[in-house]
């Protein structure tokens, strides 16, 4: 038993640390790589949408920024509920690190929305079931963010702000079906499993941006969970050690 | 394969540059604050913590 490689070894603060601070460069890395590749391929090779024209290219950023904001508000609820039903240390740090990127994940789908709304249907905002559904989420980023930071004790702003979290979940298939249960302005998925309504070049571009955005999403909650570990557990040893050292 | 015929054409989008810059510079720009203010505050967080250590060791040896 004592040799098995042991997965909950990582979940423990003081080996994730330099876990995370080996891989940030690799992701980092990628998602260059796949950036390149997406803009590449969506911005100089794929052709002109017969219906929208150039206009269409906003998708090479918009689909992927949606697909980021409700994905990381997926992931900090799994870690809100780990938290809560095992009190684990890891969870809340990584629902913290993860919580501006997604936010900033939002404002980008409601962003390039924005300017992809106004040439096509020729307005910036409507308040159908998409658009609202997809502010609520911004607002729940920024909520539990608000909630969070308000509450000294870490311990309990991790609870309230994991119940924040699970409650909110629900947000996520209403944004998700809202195209399909609701009459509404916005288009329907061009992608799923089984067909898609894309050119190949188009479709390709917007999976190597999509992929871009998560290994760019992954560095940054890394990069943050590291500095979180280091503030909330000072006054552990490894810690201590981490800080005399270089400390990087 | 390259899609466009000039550089000027591909500013332009097909009449749609205003928006499809806007998205992508709003986007490239929130891309590159972000880093920058992460490893920011990693910084100062690491300076603070540092400060913190070495008063308490002080404390501690008085």
């Amino acid at each position: 038993m004592k040799d098995r490689f042991n997965l909950y070894r990582f979940a423990s603060p003081a080996t994730f640390y330099p876990l995370a601070g080996a891989m940030i460069p690799y992701f980092a890395a990628v998602a260059v790589v796949f950036g390149l590749a997406g803009l590449y391929i969506g911005m100089l090779v794929a052709p002109t949408d017969f219906q929208q024209g150039e206009g269409y290219r906003i998708i090479f950023i918009h689909v992927p920024a949606s697909w980021m904001s409700m994905f990381i508000y997926l992931v900090m609820a799994f870690w809100a509920a780990i938290g809560l039903a095992f009190n684990t240390r890891l969870s809340g740090m990584m629902a913290q690190a993860l919580a501006p990127t997604g936010a900033l994940m939002a404002f980008l789908s409601l962003w390039t929305g924005a300017l992809w709304g106004k040439p096509m249907w020729g307005t910036w905002w409507v308040w159908d079931a998409r658009l609202t559904s997809e502010l609520i989420l911004l607002f729940l980023y920024i909520g539990y963010m608000a909630l969070t930071a308000a509450i000294d004790d870490t311990r309990r702003a991790d609870k309230a702000g994991g119940l924040l979290l699970l409650v909110g979940v629900v947000n996520i298939p209403i944004i998700y079906f809202s195209v399909k249960w609701w009459n509404t302005l916005h288009q329907g998925s061009s992608v799923n499993l089984t067909k898609s309504s894309m050119a190949e070049t188009m479709l390709w571009g917007m999976l190597l941006m999509a992929m871009c955005f998560w290994m760019y999403s992954i560095a940054m909650a890394l990069m943050r969970v590291r500095t979180i570990m280091l503030e909330r557990e000072r006054h552990t040893d490894w810690v201590r050690a981490e800080l005399a050292g270089d400390g990087k | 394969m390259i899609h466009w015929n000039s550089f000027a054409d591909f500013l332009a989008m097909g009449g749609y540059g205003l928006y499809v810059w806007g998205s992508f510079g709003v986007t490239a720009l929130i891309m590159a604050v972000e880093p920058i203010m992460v490893a920011r505050n990693r910084k100062t967080t690491i300076a603070r913590l540092k400060r913190q250590l070495r008063a308490e060791s002080r404390n501690a040896s008085e």
